[in-house]
């Protein structure tokens, strides 16, 4: 039996990708509560948001790099962030005075929203891929590694390695970091309290005199600011497809409901459940099992649960176990 | 805006067409109108989900999935060889997935009381995945092996491809009780959101199991209900009619090969046009008729029909299965008319949202609507890169044919058709929210 | 009079639920409006607030025409309303309530969140629960508190005791006369009709939209008409 062998293992291909794929998951599933809880429409428009606010990353990190700028060890996109995130914001801005005041003033159906948030969808999808072209971009610099495996192995004397990547450990950080002001903010700070109070009673709100365009306006702020964090550390961490950050959308929507829909804290939870369920579910644990057995074998069978195929279909049946047994989501209620 | 007249819209999405022929090429013509047929069909499907009984079916990738798969199913002869090596074993594996579904079914019925009813029914799914895969998996490996070049699946019925759009319908309309039995009651946008993700889930199953559908490997050479290009152009009759036809001057062998092309057109136009006009006339009857009011009754007050004592969700499942029958449908047509089947290329973008664009463009609640939608945005999706392709060299007329602004800007070209579709969209519901030929209003 | 509104005339769409119906209330005075169902009585309050549609009408606060004012601005000048739904945020906590209650003041309100405790003991313990999780009784006690964070100068309360038990009923009329002691005007849409008028200074009978009786709480009560008719004898 070789136990630290099998944690290693479990920790290499389970736990850090686990963390990695949940952080980044949190922070768009915090992102579409927050616009559901407080405009009230599931953004279909989320995924192109992410892209846009990724692909002015990438625009200022290849600009700062013309200019001779970098950041060290540390990825220079993580200088460019900022600005990305205020083209973020102002786009954001932009379609809800365009767009989205117009169906709000009417007091249209969600299914409205719903529809207006696909076109948006369409243009922000032509947009970074007429400004940026369609391909795989790479914009990663800086250290790769903080442990590579070899180094780990040769240190440790153990057979397996471990390997934890730069953008691992900044998307732990930055989404730690991130989180942890804005649950501060909404919880601690009387912005944020009225945010939480406007997205639970809206005519009360209004009646203790609290702003509804302030708290709009300060919305898409916050969410503007984490898809742009999201899409970066997304793609620093793969690389950068446009076309996928649709399809990224669906697991966070996943993420959203099942931490209960308009709950920043269960949103966070939910990207972490999804994520520890896509990985942990189609990782093939033969390896593992055999550190841990006490004696050899020669089996072909990878005990694999599903197979990594299906890894998008498990968060999909997830939500939907969650939509018909407990639609208000697995953490009932309550922010902190 | 004033109201455009059914007619005279159809008229104008001739004209288009009969230029495109014109300025183009006839082939380039056809090929936009039958696509823009089949487009029709499906957005029809779509309204009749929405338009009559206002419920959102973001599943559509998923039965056009299904309709494609029905065609392969159908059609394409048995792979004799790997039926022999591992049909037993599929067989036997699908009836262990029906009887545990059953055991299930009937758990939660008889027992439906009892303390730990879910957990014991979750324990069962969580046994059978790794149980069906343990059964399944010796013969799936086996039929893979078979060929893998050009099979490694089972195959179909080799029967007429035709059949298949019928059979399509029909596994649509069992996958879409499935899905409404579980996701009618909820509301709309999570009704949205979880067809979404069903049909994420149908795709991926289509995608990979290879034994059924060769998955990415995709199926090609598909059967036709129309004649083959090759054997036309060999054929005396049709040589002798093209040289009728051009009296004018001689016939080269390159005209016989495009007309033979266009003649190939011509007969899936008049497949699809029976079609259309097959389900034009159920569906405006279907629509004008007392149960048609009723559909939508039921979608501008829902409270108020069931108050009238109407099974509410019984008649919303009948028409998601209506609808979803005749997505199939159309999804079958579609792979017909390619002659191959690429479940990879099922997106959402282009076989949901599209298809939606394409009803609420058109008019939601309106068959003729739906047609017209199906054809004016089907052409736009198309002709959007030449006319994008035109505007740009417009506009930077006075760059150098080399500038790298400019060349970007061509480079782009083939994705200006979702900035138009999004850009359309967006005009359409903000000034136009009916669709350009609205609801006609039931009046007394 | 602080508070009063004349002739009011309005309602949802065409048909007006409420016609030329006054209304007066001073501070330190307890004011009930009652009547059968459908009266109209919840409109008129809305009606007072600014959320209804008026034909004509006008509402005076302190000698000045607010009528032209919209809801938002009517609270801000200290006018404060008690819905009888909805009226708590069901997932910030009671405290967080308060908070909210004193949301467009900026000075420190540690002050009057303790006054809120003091008049309400039975929400001090529970000042870190959310609000949601409370009782029926002590929901509607943060409710009104909410409402007095911003130090109104009059209280509006539309069917406070709604769907509770007599005892709680009691609780909250208990704590509306302690209000009344701060003085607050309090006017009240009531359907415990006899319960109100003890503790009222005065009452106003609305029957279908038509102010039909007034007086003080005791001469309601003791006319026997409207004993009859609208206190169940």
């Amino acid at each position: 039996m070789d136990f630290i062998n099998a944690i290693i293992l479990l920790s290499n291909f389970v736990l850090v990708p686990s963390i990695t794929y949940g952080s980044q998951l949190a922070l768009g599933a915090i992102g579409v509560t927050l616009i559901y809880g407080v405009l009230r429409f599931a953004n279909f428009a989320y995924g192109d948001l992410m892209a846009f606010g990724t692909m002015c990353v990438i625009l200022f990190t290849w600009l700062f790099k013309s200019w001779g700028i970098n950041f060290g060890i540390l990825p220079t996109a993580l200088l460019a962030l900022p600005f990305g995130v205020i083209l973020t914001i102002g786009v954001s801005l932009f379609f809800d005075k365009t767009v989205f005041k117009y169906y709000r003033n009417k007091k249209s159906s969600p299914v409205t929203f719903i529809v207006v948030s696909l076109g948006i969808m369409f243009v922000l999808n032509a947009v970074v891929r007429i400004i940026i072209g369609p391909n795989d971009i790479v914009f990663m610099d800086g250290s790769r590694f903080i442990i590579n495996a070899v180094d780990f192995k040769e240190t440790t004397g153990l057979l397996e390695g471990l390997t934890i990547k730069t953008t691992q450990v900044i998307t732990l950080i930055t989404t730690s970091v991130t989180c942890f002001i804005l649950f501060n903010f909404l919880n601690k700070t009387k912005t944020g309290k009225s945010m939480r109070a406007y997205s639970n009673n809206e005519d009360l709100a209004l009646l203790s005199g609290i702003d509804p365009n302030k708290i709009i306006l300060i919305t898409w702020i916050i969410v503007s600011i984490l898809a742009t964090i999201a899409g970066t550390l997304y793609g620093l961490d793969k690389s950068f497809k446009p076309f996928t950050y649709f399809n990224n959308l669906l697991p966070i929507f996943a993420a959203t409901i099942v931490g209960g829909i308009g709950n920043p804290l269960g949103a966070f939870y939910g990207g972490f459940v999804i994520a520890f369920s896509e990985i942990a579910l189609t990782y093939a644990y033969k390896k593992f099992i055999f550190y841990l057995l006490p004696f050899s074998s020669d089996s072909t069978n990878l005990i694999q649960y599903i197979s990594t195929d299906y890894k998008f279909a498990i968060s999909f049946a997830i939500l939907v176990v969650v939509l018909i047994f407990r639609p208000q989501g697995i953490f009932k209620g309550k922010v902190i | 805006m004033n109201n455009i007249d059914t007619k005279t819209s159809f008229t104008i999405m001739g004209f288009l067409i009969l230029i495109v022929g014109i300025l183009q090429s006839w082939g380039v013509a056809f090929s936009i109108l039958n696509l823009c047929l089949i487009s029709a069909v499906m957005s029809m499907g779509v309204n009749i989900q929405w338009g009559f009984a206002g419920l959102i079916n973001f599943g559509v990738m998923g039965f056009l999935a299904i309709g494609g798969l029905a065609t392969i199913l159908v059609s394409v002869p048995p792979v004799l060889e790997s039926w022999s090596v591992g049909g037993l074993g599929i067989i036997f594996s699908l009836l262990f997935l029906i009887f545990i579904i059953f055991l299930c079914l009937f758990i939660n019925k008889r027992y439906s009381n009892a303390k730990y009813k879910y957990q014991i029914i979750f324990l069962i799914v969580v046994l059978t995945i790794p149980a069906i895969k343990l059964i399944s998996g010796p013969s799936i490996k086996l039929i893979e092996s078979i060929n893998p070049a050009a099979q490694g699946y089972l195959g179909g019925l080799g029967l007429p491809i035709i059949f298949s759009w019928f059979i399509g319908g029909i596994m649509s309309a069992a996958i879409a009780f499935v899905i409404g039995k579980i996701c009618l009651g909820l509301r709309s946008d999570y009704l949205a959101i979880s067809t979404l993700l069903i049909s994420g889930i149908i795709v991926s199953v289509i995608k990979h199991e290879e034994w059924l559908s060769r998955g990415v490997k995709n199926v090609i050479g598909l059967k036709r209900p129309a004649p083959y290009e090759v054997n036309l152009q060999n054929s005396e009759w049709f040589v002798k009619m093209i040289e009728t036809i051009r009296f004018w001057g001689p016939t080269t062998k390159d005209i016989i090969i495009s007309s033979s092309g266009i003649f190939v057109k011509l007969c899936f136009t008049v497949i699809f046009s029976i079609t259309l006009l097959i389900l034009l006339y159920l569906s405006e009857r279907a629509i004008n008729s007392p149960w048609g009011r009723m559909m939508r009754a039921i979608r501008d007050n829902e409270t108020a029909a069931k108050a009238m004592g109407k099974n509410i969700v019984k008649q919303q499942l009948n028409i998601f299965m209506i609808g979803s029958a005749i997505i199939g449908f159309a999804g079958a047509m579609l792979v017909t008319y390619d002659g191959l089947f690429t479940p990879s290329s099922y997106q959402p973008l282009r076989y949901t949202f599209l298809i939606w664009v394409m009803v609420l463009l058109g008019g939601s609640g309106n068959n003729y609507g739906s047609i017209l939608g199906g054809f004016v945005v089907w052409f736009i999706w198309i002709e959007s890169a030449p006319i994008a392709l035109f505007i740009i060299n417009f506009c930077t007329f006075f760059l150098e044919y080399n500038n790298p602004i400019k060349l970007h800007l061509i480079e782009s070209v083939p994705y200006f058709r979702y900035l138009m579709m999004g850009v359309g969209l967006l005009l359409v519901m903000r000034y136009k929210p009916e669709g350009l030929l609205p609801e006609k209003k039931i009046s007394f | 009079m602080y508070f009063s509104a004349h002739n009011l005339t309005g309602g949802y769409g065409e048909v007006n639920v409420i016609e030329n119906c006054n209304f007066k209330v001073n501070r330190g005075e307890i004011v009930s409006i009652l009547g059968p169902n459908g009266a109209g009585k919840s409109s008129a309050m809305k009606a007072m607030l600014g959320m209804l549609n008026l034909d004509s009408g006008t509402v005076t606060l302190d000698g000045a025409d607010i009528s032209n004012f919209n809801t938002q601005d009517r609270i801000k000048l200290g006018i404060s309303f008690v819905p009888q739904v909805n009226n708590i945020f069901s997932e910030l906590t009671v405290k967080e309530n308060l908070e909210m209650g004193a949301f467009t003041s900026s000075d420190s309100i540690e002050g009057k969140i303790e006054e809120m405790y003091d008049l309400f003991p039975a929400i001090k313990e529970k000042k870190h629960q959310f609000a949601g999780e409370l009782s029926g009784g002590q929901r509607q006690q943060v409710a009104i508190a909410r409402a007095l964070m911003n130090n109104p100068s009059i209280l509006m309360l539309d069917e406070p005791t709604a769907g509770v038990s007599p005892v709680v009923m009691q609780e909250i009329f208990e704590h509306i006369i302690r209000i009344k002691e701060k003085n607050i005007a309090i006017l009240m849409v009531e359907q415990n009709a006899s319960q109100a008028l003890k503790i009222s200074d005065r009452g106003y009978i609305l029957v279908t939209g038509k102010n039909a009786y007034q007086g003080t709480g005791n001469d309601l009560l003791s006319n026997p008409e409207i004993r009859k008719t609208f206190l169940g004898g």
